[in-house]
């Protein structure tokens, strides 16, 4: 809290003596040369060792500065939700800061000199919020809900646009909102503006409120969607509005419709055009890897900008740019750069977010533009709330009658409180032509407040009406154990069968798409490379691997290199812990990758590990320190704390600051390991009949990799089985995929009775790069027959 | 729709199908679509591998278990039918079904599908849960750091709390009894089959 306040007052401090000399310096000085070889004619008397120069920087150094101040205003408020309760959501809160710092400017000015302008916002802001929305959108989700959304976006957006403005006319003629200088076309042109749903304000608010992803994805994509329908609606009244009322008849209003047509398909077929090339420009990028990254970003922003000169839909186009080039992009780019990209989106997403909220803010301390109607303003946010309710329980109950899973009553209410209205609508209000609309700034100001209506009113009573509308259950008494363990059971059990029954559906369509996308379009799109590699479940075994093989070396470290020495007894791993007696002879020809202490590694990116997890590996150097036996051992607690939680309590997945995907990953990482490894246990016994030698460095090194490459046979038919399609196995292949039994072969991994030779080298004062080389000469002779052999 | 009653047609004895597990014509042909697309050889019958290749089931601790329930002991190969009646057990459960005393009860009914929940635990089919089979269930579902000692006492913990006749083991009423709290119909039930 105290940081909080002392973040605030710092800012307050900086702003005001820094803004009034700035502003000074604006308002003098304007007849000064700008070209920096003249700065020193003016008046030169002597010569002078250090100047003031503030003309030279002025422009570029406003913007850093607001965005450091941006900056500044998020760190306080994330500060202030962490130490007091966070009832107002982040939104609000910058909005509400805006306030103070426009109260700032506006004090020590007189004048609004930084508002948000309409061009800022549209060409500078608002596309990468878009970009990073549409990057990071669940495909799967989106395009199977695709008919709801289209039908919220389109005729809900429509339906809101009509009935707010042909309200509003209706009481203006009913002469309740005094007189105003306005007449129909305004006010539908007015209704058409307000009435789209805002991306911005909808992730901002959903993102603290967890709704199920069905509810989440239907909001957010209408928000996205709606946008195609807004530009036409706002340019055609806009048009309509410039030719005046007697020369509109049905030939213009055909126009109009056809407009939305062109304008929307045109928008989103210009977006997947440019996803293509995006995705064309990574699968080349072969040599030069640094700059893929930079690909991503400035073809999205192309996107957007070709759009907006062909007057198509420029939202529309950077959509679906995102969402088609997602899985190609992912797939060619190196890993790095995939971190990069992803890392940079939400950094330049959140930044302008926050920048959007501020000014929002901001923009209101300015007496120029308020115009105070209480009918108008009042009857405005009546409406746009009302008919929002009624729209969507209209449309929510003609598309249940077609939808295989109906939306419930709750997710209505949710899905209609929460279509809020965001900057968008105040960047049209702005861009409207003051003379053709004389009444610009009550639109301006009645924008404006419903814009902060729904983001901080709504926001703040978004989360309680959820919460409050759920609770139906019965009173949480105490659960017993079996209760809890039964309760978690039944969980898993309907995600598997969930799973079984194909959530998503899994007809003709989707299945031919399927087809068709994997034979011509991936081998159009994709790097040869990447499309051997897209085996989902081999990646998934892949990166498995690395992420054992780091938690294997961090934890090693961790606990100290040193420890290995100076211990007299064996470094005892305790893999058991982790792997359960039965399997330790199985681990290392899976687990165990080593492929980190090569020299030359290939592209796998040790940031993007999670390091700061529980190491699923844990050297238990000093075995007899461990004894826990604690006699009165909580079993509830433990219950609480580590039983796996299914999928159905990670439903929320997108998220403005944070990238994760469903569950929490070291447990998906230990889920799997187990179920493919008994998986592999049940094959192999089944098929060999025999049971794997219990320890495995007793025996002589051939016999040890002759097992070894049974096992593998095994495994590898096993998996064949899997895959009867696949003509040669990934692994098979001599590319750079690491294939962990083959390395396994050449290279035996570090088993834990091999660490014993650690113990001789205690006099070693060296890294730890002098133990593995002393354990590399072991390996010169490679077996290279058995290699060979394989393949 | 045409399609929709020529598919229908296609899947033998479907009328049967459909009286006995409830579920709509468009639930049938959705299902069917969906057996086929896991039937990826197209011999009109699924085997363990089928399932296996469901990448979200190798990630679900007992998913292993839950392929074990299609498949009756010693059959090798579940047909459309058997699988479309497993999944009847996930119906939600119809409040206004007419009480007809001679009918046999539904297949998505309260008891039966705490019996089906029951079979998952109990592998050898006995009747009971004995503790074997509750440590099995119990580290397939605990993360990896709790201790064998720790897993043991958990499971003692839990038959005594619902073992009421002291045999060390967990019979099916036993099981029904300590779960008489629980909204059953809400926690195993697929809301995309009523």
């Amino acid at each position: 809290m105290a940081s909080s306040i002392c973040l605030c007052l710092l800012r307050a401090v900086f702003l005001v003596c820094f803004v009034n000399p700035l502003i000074q310096g604006l308002s003098g000085d304007v007849n000064l040369v700008q070209d920096p070889r003249h700065r020193l004619e003016k008046n030169l008397t002597g010569l002078s060792i250090v100047t003031f120069d503030w003309h030279h920087v002025q422009t570029p150094y406003l913007v850093i500065t607001w965005v450091f101040v941006a900056g500044l205003a998020k760190l306080s408020v994330i500060e202030l939700n962490h130490h007091v309760i966070s009832v107002v959501p982040e939104s609000g809160l910058l909005i509400i800061l805006g306030f103070i710092l426009g109260g700032i400017v506006w004090g020590a000015d007189k004048a609004q000199t930084f508002k948000l302008l309409p061009p800022t916002f549209f060409y500078y802001l608002l596309p990468q919020i878009i970009l990073d929305a549409s990057y990071f959108m669940p495909n799967k989700l989106f395009f199977s809900n695709l008919g709801s959304i289209l039908i919220y976006a389109i005729f809900g957006t429509c339906w809101n646009a009509a009935t707010v403005g042909l309200s509003l006319w209706g009481c203006y003629e009913a002469g309740v909102m005094g007189n105003l200088d306005i007449g129909l076309l305004q006010f539908l042109l007015f209704g058409s503006l307000i009435a789209a749903v805002d991306p911005v304000a909808v992730i901002a608010v959903f993102e603290e409120v967890h709704v199920n992803e069905v509810l989440f994805i239907l909001v957010f994509g209408e928000s996205l969607l709606n946008d195609g329908v807004t530009v036409v609606l706002y340019n055609v009244f806009d048009a309509f509005v410039a030719l005046g009322g007697p020369r509109i008849d049905a030939e213009e209003i055909f126009k109009g419709i056809f407009s939305f047509v062109v304008v929307a398909f045109g928008g989103s077929f210009l977006g997947v055009v440019f996803a293509v090339l995006l995705s064309l420009l990574t699968r080349c990028t072969k040599h030069i890897q640094i700059i893929e990254a930079g690909f991503v970003f400035v073809v999205g922003y192309l996107a957007y900008l070709t759009a907006d000169m062909l007057s198509l839909s420029a939202i529309l186009s950077v959509t679906f740019c995102g969402i088609c080039c997602q899985k190609y992009v992912n797939a060619n780019m190196d890993e790095k750069s995939v971190t990069t990209v992803r890392h940079a989106m939400k950094v330049l997403a959140n930044g302008s977010e926050t920048m959007i909220f501020v000014f929002l803010g901001i923009t209101a301390i300015d007496t120029e533009i308020w115009v105070w109607n209480t009918g108008f303003i009042l009857l405005t946010l009546l409406f746009v709330f009302i008919y929002r309710i009624i729209g969507v329980f209209l449309l929510t109950w003609m598309l249940n009658k077609f939808r295989l899973v109906p939306i419930e009553v709750i997710d209505q209410v949710v899905m209609s409180y929460g279509g809020l209205r965001g900057a968008v609508a105040y960047g049209l209000a702005a861009m409207l032509d003051k003379d053709k609309i004389p009444e610009k700034n009550l639109i301006i100001s009645t924008t404006l407040i419903v814009v902060y209506f729904t983001v901080i009113l709504q926001g703040i009573t978004m989360k309680p009406l959820v919460q409050w509308l759920k609770v139906k259950r019965a009173a949480h008494s105490d659960l017993k154990l079996i209760e809890k363990l039964n309760n978690r059971a039944f969980d898993h059990i309907l995600a598997a069968v969930e799973d079984i029954c194909g959530r998503i559906g899994d007809n003709w369509w989707t299945r031919g798409w399927n087809r068709f996308e994997e034979n011509y379009i991936s081998w159009l799109l994709m790097k040869p490379k990447a499309r051997k590699n897209r085996d989902y479940l081999f990646s998934i075994f892949h990166k498995l691997n690395l992420e054992d093989a780091v938690n294997y070396v961090s934890e090693g470290e961790r606990q100290g290199s040193l420890a290995f020495i100076r211990s007299d007894e064996v470094a005892n791993v305790d893999f058991k812990k982790q792997f359960g007696s039965e399997f330790t002879d199985v681990m290392p020809d899976i687990m165990v990758n080593m492929s980190n202490y090569e020299l030359g590694i290939e592209n796998f990116s040790v940031t993007s590990i999670v390091k700061d997890t529980i190491p699923s590996v844990s050297l238990d150097i000093h075995g007899k320190d461990r004894k826990n036996a604690a006699d009165d051992i909580n079993a509830h607690h433990l219950l609480q704390q580590h039983l796996y939680r299914s999928r159905k309590n990670h439903r929320h997945k997108f998220s403005r600051s944070h990238f994760s995907i469903n569950q929490s990953e070291d447990e998906v990482q230990e889920i799997f390991q187990r179920t493919m490894r008994s998986r592999l246990e049940s094959f192999k016994s089944a098929k060999m009949g025999v049971n794997p030698a219990k320890k495995i460095t007793k025996h002589h090194k051939k016999d040890l990799t002759h097992k070894v490459k049974d096992f593998h046979d095994a495994s590898f038919t096993w998996i064949a089985q899997l895959y009867p399609t696949h003509s040669s196995l990934p692994w098979l292949m001599e590319t750079d995929a690491v294939a962990p039994s083959q390395r396994a072969q050449w290279r035996l991994p570090w088993t834990p009775n091999r660490l014993r030779r650690l113990a001789p080298m205690r006099v070693s004062t060296c890294s730890t790069d002098s133990f593995l080389m002393a354990d590399l000469e072991e390996h010169e002779e490679k077996p290279q027959t058995d290699h060979e052999e394989e393949m | 729709m045409g399609s929709t009653s020529s598919t229908l047609l296609k899947i033998p004895n479907v009328e049967v199908l459909m009286q006995e597990t409830g579920f709509s014509p468009a639930h049938i042909i959705r299902l069917h679509d969906r057996f086929k697309a896991l039937d990826k050889e197209g011999r009109g019958h699924l085997c363990p591998q089928d399932f296996g290749a469901i990448k979200e089931l190798a990630m679900n601790p007992i998913g292993d278990r839950i392929i074990g329930a299609f498949f009756s002991p010693g059959k090798e190969t579940v047909d459309f039918h058997t699988f479309v009646k497993i999944l009847a057990h996930f119906r939600p459960v119809d409040k206004d079904r007419p009480k007809e005393p001679n009918s046999p009860e539904p297949i998505n009914s309260r008891s039966n599908k705490l019996k089906f929940a029951f079979q998952l635990y109990d592998q050898d089919k006995d009747g009971k849960i004995s503790r074997d089979e509750l440590l099995k269930v119990l580290r397939s579902m605990l993360g990896m750091q709790v201790t064998e000692e720790q897993l043991e006492s958990i499971a003692d913990r839990t038959i005594q709390e619902a073992d009421l006749d002291r045999d060390e083991a967990i019979s099916f009423e036993e099981f029904r009894k300590s779960l008489e709290k629980v909204n059953i119909d809400h926690k195993m039930s697929i809301r995309f089959l009523r």
